[in-house]
């Protein structure tokens, strides 16, 4: 059972958590706009990354908050969590969290 | 006397005290501190059991889990299957018999209890040896939170099968004053009898505790008989131990041929003397250790068989003690029938085997080296090396918060795995910030008699003609050397397959024994090194564990929480039938005497059309959105309008997936600008608050808005039929209950002698009727006060399947069960629901996809049997006949299906609801549903059969 690292609970049982999948992809500003090819995209298409990935992730049976995170689909590692609001972290910012001993 | 094999003194059994057991019908002694394995022994009994596939006798080989011989069945105290004669400890009344393979579940329940426990710790310590004992000393003294848990019945590991010394007295009296320090230590938990059989990730370790096994009858009854415990630790040490690994010839299963170190546990843990003659045939020095103690006993050791051409150092010290050697030998096989009787001793260089000669003896102890134990280390994925020397696989990397010590991790020496021990303990320390004792004194072992290397030998080559179809690799199996062959000649490569093929290590020990023989043997017959066969992956658990067990107290009625509503009481009283929908118990009917469940529900049904019904709908989902933008959330998730929807007032809504499939359905009351309460169907009662919850957090932050569940906070009453007004109105004479002054689909709030009662006019039925909500601490009061109410009217109690009835036939869909996540609200005919103002909404875009216009769409119709008699089964598939009248050429094409069917009291004959591809144009068609062997004529229809006009809704 591995500990997800809630950013409003910290390190958790994963039971607690459901997952939500890929991270940053909001909703269309205007959905009449898009074309029905792009509508589809939003709706069925979702990249599928053996590696690093950004995911959502909701730790219902604990604050019931929403958050993101940063895992790695081959080692379940979670690389860093970060709130909804957070931008996403970019490469050389989860290097550096690795090395100052800060990544979850 | 039954115990000729038992040594005059010694061991660590309760000599004074005899206990009685039966095996096999016959009635033998034993003594505390016995296994079954070592009493039967002791009685000079070596064969317990028969081999699964082949049928040949199989006797006690090891003495402890990785025994491949002694399959037992327990009969009493309770019975229970497969398990090793090596780990049953001994008690005064239990029963047992040896299997033909496989056990036999009991056809009785347990009575037994079975729990669980969390624990949380620093460092883990797994296995109470010598490596053990220091690791857990090392942290316990330097003040960290510990567990130690320890798979026997009491610490020391190896040290209880040997005559080590340290610090110049016996190893066992340091064992029990480490013991007594860790007891001092308020923060160390250490546990006996508990296997730790699975590693998870970060630090989580499962263990079973054996509680109460040991004590038979007399096990108390309000102690578990086993706990799993749950631990979660920052840092774990594995110090497991090793499992000495047998060497495969011709007949190696016959019973009296065990594993050298088992002989020594046998005889020293246990005061039994495996055997008066014995041939010990070895590759390493470990099994002279067996060969000089057992002559020491009084058994007559026949000769030394040793691989290696060179020998061994210890030579001397047997030829001294009057035991020949024989080096450069091996034993090519066994003969006897129940019992070895004659071991055949061959010479042996560069691979091959000279003449046999055979040995008289009955007992034969071999030893091909030791495996370390890297279950746990494995299972944490760690990987594994391949050590050439000691012909084993090593942990073979570093793993964060998991370390191996001692002989699991290859480390042999009593003084090593004591240094071993501390050395990762200290580690773990230092990696959690903590710093060791100042005094951290660990006892003085003897210098440690470097041994001389042990040779690598799987198996010996199979002079007997039999071709390796008698020299097994798994006993439990019953898979040889031969199927090993086979499976590589087929052809296969990966030792995952050739598991797969033979089956090798499926079995009960999960190839504790057999497992690295076979990635050695397929390596020589493969002509590739070992390193690259590998291991198969090892998974928990490390012995077998009981369902029970993990079941614990989640069993029977703690399996699930079952919900009840407030009137749950009175429903039984009332000799309500209930249905579980979730979590929830419902009535589902209410039988009069003599009723079955058609009669009750027609009665019922009249009852609610003709004259006054009564439900508890206290079940359906609740949600109170509150917030200036409540009506603005509200209006994006549902496909019609809220935000205009008047405060006193009620609509309808559908809610969809951004896929535009319908998720729920229900209706959401107005009570004030700035708030809603949202009704859910029962089953989405969560779903949609935390779809609601998704959507506030992820995409819409800005908005105003909190939704909170209040599904208990009110009971729901639905009050049913055209004499409800009469009901209801008697009951809360303030409310003008008028159709003018209460119209349908508004709400008013009310109070019954002070209680707040809010009252809708809501109809799930199509009758006349007033859902009465209040709190539910009031629900039997304003329940009974309604039931005297409307007993003038013959006011009757119904239940879910007459709701069902109602609603089906007035076409009301059930979310989920008259759809299926593929259904659209045009496809149940509900376009009125979907606003066409927005501007967008949850699922609107996707209504405009080309599938979505497709004619042929599945839709919700009505099906009549033109029979008037069979009531469809719920998912039977609908068909239709060709123009010439036949049935189309197989496969038949399905139109549909039927998702929901009943009798009605007012149709007078069965109904249902269907999806049916192009349904809607399909009205007055006649379609066909195989029903058992015959195909039942239907008629299509529209989906709503009773008072299709509405005329019903305001009595
Ligand atoms: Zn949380």
């Amino acid at each position: 059972m591995q500990l997800i690292p809630c950013p409003w609970c910290g390190p958790r049982e994963e039971a607690e958590f459901s997952y939500g999948g890929q991270a940053h992809v909001p909703y269309p500003d205007s959905p009449a706009e898009l074309s029905d090819e792009e509508w589809a995209h939003y709706v069925f298409f979702r990249a599928n990354p053996k590696g690093r990935f950004a995911e959502r992730w909701n730790h219902g049976a604990g604050c019931r908050r929403w958050f993101n995170a940063i895992r790695d689909t081959a080692t379940y590692r979670f690389e860093r969590v970060y709130r909804l609001d957070d931008p996403k972290p970019g490469v050389t910012e989860l290097a550096r969290s690795r090395e100052e001993g800060t990544a979850p | 006397m039954t115990s000729p094999f038992r040594t005059p003194e010694g061991g660590r059994i309760d000599r004074a005290t005899t206990v009685e057991f039966t095996f096999d019908g016959e009635t033998l002694t034993g003594h505390p501190g016995d296994t079954l394995a070592s009493a039967l022994l002791a009685s000079g009994r070596h064969r317990v059991a028969t081999s699964v596939r082949l049928g040949r006798p199989r006797g006690v080989a090891a003495a402890w889990a990785e025994d491949p011989g002694g399959l037992v069945q327990i009969e009493e105290p309770f019975p229970e299957p497969m398990l090793l004669a090596t780990t049953v400890e001994l008690h005064d009344g239990l029963a047992a018999h040896g299997l033909p393979g496989q056990g036999r579940l009991a056809d009785v329940p347990d009575s037994a209890r079975y729990d669980a426990v969390h624990h949380h710790v620093d460092v883990l310590v797994v296995g109470a040896g010598p490596a053990g004992l220091a690791a857990a000393l090392t942290a316990a003294r330097a003040g960290a939170r510990v567990a130690l848990v320890d798979e026997q019945s009491e610490a020391g590991g190896s040290l209880l099968s040997g005559t080590e010394r340290l610090d110049d007295a016996p190893a066992l009296q340091w064992v029990a004053a480490a013991v007594a320090e860790l007891a001092g230590h308020p923060d160390v938990l250490h546990l006996q009898r508990t296997t730790a059989f699975g590693s998870y990730d970060d630090g989580f370790v499962l263990a079973l505790e054996r509680r109460t096994d040991h004590l038979g009858a007399a096990a108390p009854k309000h102690v578990s008989r086993q706990r799993v415990w749950r631990i979660r630790a920052r840092s774990i040490v594995v110090a497991t131990g090793a499992h000495e690994r047998p060497v495969v010839f011709a007949d190696n299963d016959r019973p009296g041929t065990m594993l050298a170190g088992a002989a020594r546990t046998f005889l020293h843990r246990y005061g039994v003397l495996p055997g008066r003659e014995a041939v010990v045939f070895t590759t390493n020095d470990s099994a002279y250790d067996a060969a000089l103690d057992l002559s020491r006993a009084g058994v007559r050791v026949q000769a030394v068989v040793d691989a290696r051409p060179e020998g061994s150092p210890r030579r001397g010290e047997c030829e001294h003690a009057g035991l020949r050697v024989l080096s450069g030998a091996v034993v090519t096989g066994t003969r006897g029938t129940e019992r070895v009787t004659h071991a055949l001793v061959a010479p042996f260089a560069d691979g091959q085997v000279g003449a046999s000669t055979a040995i008289g003896c009955d007992l034969l102890l071999v030893s091909g080296g030791w495996n370390p134990a890297v279950h746990l280390f494995s299972q944490a994925r760690g990987r594994l090396r391949y050590d050439e020397v000691l012909g084993a696989f090593l942990p073979g990397e570093e793993l964060d918060g998991l370390a191996v010590a001692g002989s699991a991790a290859g480390v042999f020496d009593l003084a090593g795995c004591l240094a071993d021990g501390q050395r990762v303990a200290r580690a773990a320390l230092s990696a959690l910030a903590v710093p060791p004792a100042a005094d951290d004194r660990l006892p003085a072992a003897p210098a440690p008699v470097v041994p001389a290397a042990p040779v690598v030998l799987w198996r010996v080559p199979d002079t007997s003609g039999a071709e390796g179809t008698t020299s097994f690799v798994d006993l439990q199996r019953d898979a040889t050397v031969a199927d090993i062959v086979r499976a590589v000649g087929a052809g296969l490569r990966s030792l995952e397959h050739v598991k797969r093929y033979t089956t090798i290590g499926t079995a009960h020990d999960q190839g504790k024994t057999s497992g690295v023989l076979t990635s050695g043997i397929v390596a020589e017959l493969l002509g590739v090194p070992v390193q690259d066969t590998g291991t198969t992956t090892f998974r928990p658990p490390y012995t077998p564990v009981a369902f029970a067990a993990l079941a614990g107290r989640d069993r029977g009625r703690l399996f699930d929480p079952e919900r009840v509503t407030a009137l749950h009481e009175w429903h039984v009283a009332a000799g309500a039938v209930f249905e579980d929908v979730g979590q929830w118990k419902r009535p589902r009917y209410y039988p009069q005497p003599g009723e079955d469940m058609a009669a009750a529900v027609l009665r019922e049904c009249a009852a609610a059309r003709t004259g006054v019904g009564i439900l508890d709908g206290s079940t359906l989902g609740k949600i109170d959105v509150q917030g200036p933008d409540a009506a603005v959330l509200l209006d994006r998730l549902y496909t019609n309008l809220m935000s205009s929807l008047k405060v006193g007032s009620v609509r309808y809504g559908v809610m969809c997936g951004v896929d535009g499939m319908v998720i729920d359905d229900g209706t959401v009351l107005r009570l004030a600008e700035d708030r809603f309460l949202v009704l859910t169907t029962t089953g989405g009662a969560a779903t949609v608050l935390d779809w609601m919850e998704e959507w506030v957090q992820t995409e819409w932050p800005d908005l105003r808005v909190h939704c909170t569940s209040v599904t208990e906070q009110w009971v729901t009453f639905p009050v049913v039929g055209p004499r409800s007004r009469d009901v209801v109105g008697s009951l809360f004479p303030d409310v003008d209950v008028s159709t003018e002054a209460f119209p349908f689909m508004t709400w008013r709030d009310t109070a019954l002698e002070g209680v707040p009662v809010r009252l809708a006019r809501i109809s799930f039925s199509g009758e006349l009727a007033y859902e009465v909500y209040v709190n539910p601490w009031y629900a039997v009061a304003v329940w009974e006060r309604l039931l005297e109410a409307g007993r003038p009217h013959g006011i009757t109690p119904y239940g879910t399947e007459t709701m069902h009835v109602l609603r089906a036939e007035k076409g009301y869909p059930i979310i989920g069960q008259d759809t299926d996540g593929t259904v659209t609200p045009h496809d149940l005919g509900m376009a009125w629901a979907v606003s066409k103002k927005k501007p967008d909404f949850i699922g609107k875009r996707s209504f405009t996809r080309p599938a979505n216009a497709d004619p042929l769409r599945k839709q919700l119709v009505g099906l009549l049997p033109v029979d008037r008699q069979t009531v469809l089964p719920e998912g039977s598939q609908i068909v239709e006949f060709r123009a010439d009248g036949e049935l189309p050429p197989p496969p038949v094409p399905m139109l549909g299906h039927v998702t929901s069917s009943y009798r009605s009291a007012e149709l007078a004959r069965p109904f249902a609801l269907a999806l049916v591809k192009g349904g809607r144009e399909r009205i007055g068609d006649t379609v066909h549903v195989p029903v058992g062997g015959t195909l039942v004529p239907v008629e299509v229809t529209g989906a709503v059969l009773v008072d299709p006009e509405g005329a019903r809704r305001d009595g």
